[in-house]
């Protein structure tokens, strides 16, 4: 009995592999993940109005995508810096927000920036890509402060904690940011 | 015997190339890459250029995950975007239902982790997207992922 032929298996399985590289996408999404707070009702949205000054950091962008921060434009590359800088509070300053102490899990008793408050207005004729810009750097200068941290405490950067850990440090620096839409 | 040695040559034959392990290591390439591979399940009916930042992170848990595209269309004006959901062009008023869909799609483990993500043309008014947001928050898909490509760190 002959052996079967087995030449034209390769041709077979090259098509088959052509065939599932048309098809199929390798792309991993990447993107600047956010929680929306949940639905509010009319009663919350007032509370949340009462923010003392200094703990207050106004970011707005304009319909021709000007960025303004407390009203004085800024450049979107410094914009992280000074997010750095108003949430952290390292100096102490009265115009910057109040820090309140507090009992943290892993790191004991240490200073919280819990009262401050990024308030974000869009216009809505700016564009996504200039909204996007902001949020990233928002995003920066939340993470610069938790990775410092996070090497100071545990020698690792943030995303290298574990749950336990990143929740002690997003406690220290928790990210309060509400967004407005002026309608 | 120079005529000899040409002899000798001349019979000995070139042994084929044994191929009979070629289709078992095209069926594990083939493999690999039905492994690392996931099927392209939407015909893209936009075109939309994503932002680029510096804090973007991989979404994992590609079950979990449902996508809303803005963009232009071909042919139709450039200062006009549409929203894409699945296979068809929609309206913000589909966002609800497309949400309840994908999450009666989804298994219980993915449900609690249900994450949007919003692929959208850097050119899109802002009032679009947060639209999109505001029927997002209304129907409880409160994680949103805005897509974006990584901008090389200078």
């Amino acid at each position: 009995m002959p052996g079967l032929d087995t030449t034209s298996t390769a041709d077979i399985s090259f098509m088959l592999l052509i065939f599932f590289l048309v098809t199929s996408s390798m792309d991993t999404d990447w993107g600047l993940p956010r929680q929306l707070p949940p639905p509010e009702n009319q009663t919350q949205q007032e509370e949340e109005l009462i923010v003392k000054q200094r703990n207050a950091l106004c970011l707005k962008l304009s319909a021709d995508n000007v960025l303004t921060c407390n009203d004085e434009p800024l450049k979107v590359e410094e914009l992280s810096k000074r997010v750095e800088e108003f949430v952290a509070n390292s100096t102490d300053d009265p115009t910057l927000p109040e820090m309140s102490e507090r009992e943290v899990h892993l790191l004991g008793r240490c200073k919280v920036s819990d009262r401050h408050v990024i308030i974000v207005e869009v216009s809505p004729m700016a564009t996504y890509d200039a909204y996007f810009q902001m949020q990233n750097a928002v995003v920066a200068g939340y993470n610069r402060l938790r990775n410092g941290l996070a090497q100071s405490q545990f020698h690792r950067t943030y995303t290298q904690c574990n749950a336990e850990q990143r929740d002690a440090i997003a406690m220290v620096y928790p990210q309060r940011i509400s967004e407005r839409s002026d309608e | 015997m120079k005529k000899g040695v040409f002899r000798r040559k001349r019979k000995r034959e070139m042994p084929g190339l044994n191929t009979a392990a070629l289709p078992d290591l095209i069926f594990t390439v083939l493999f690999f890459f039905m492994i690392v591979t996931h099927m392209r399940d939407v015909d893209l009916q936009v075109r939309y250029d994503v932002p680029q930042g510096t804090e973007v992170q991989k979404l994992t848990h590609k079950s979990s995950v449902s996508y809303i595209y803005v963009g232009r269309v071909p042919g139709q004006p450039a200062d006009s975007f549409y929203v894409q959901l699945n296979n068809r062009l929609a309206t913000m008023a589909d966002i609800k239902a497309f949400v309840e869909a994908e999450r009666a799609r989804m298994n219980d483990d993915d449900k609690p982790r249900m994450t949007v993500s919003i692929k959208a043309d850097r050119d899109v008014p802002f009032g679009m997207i947060a639209e999109i947001k505001q029927m997002l928050q209304q129907s409880f898909a409160l994680k949103v992922n805005y897509s974006a490509t990584e901008k090389v760190k200078r």
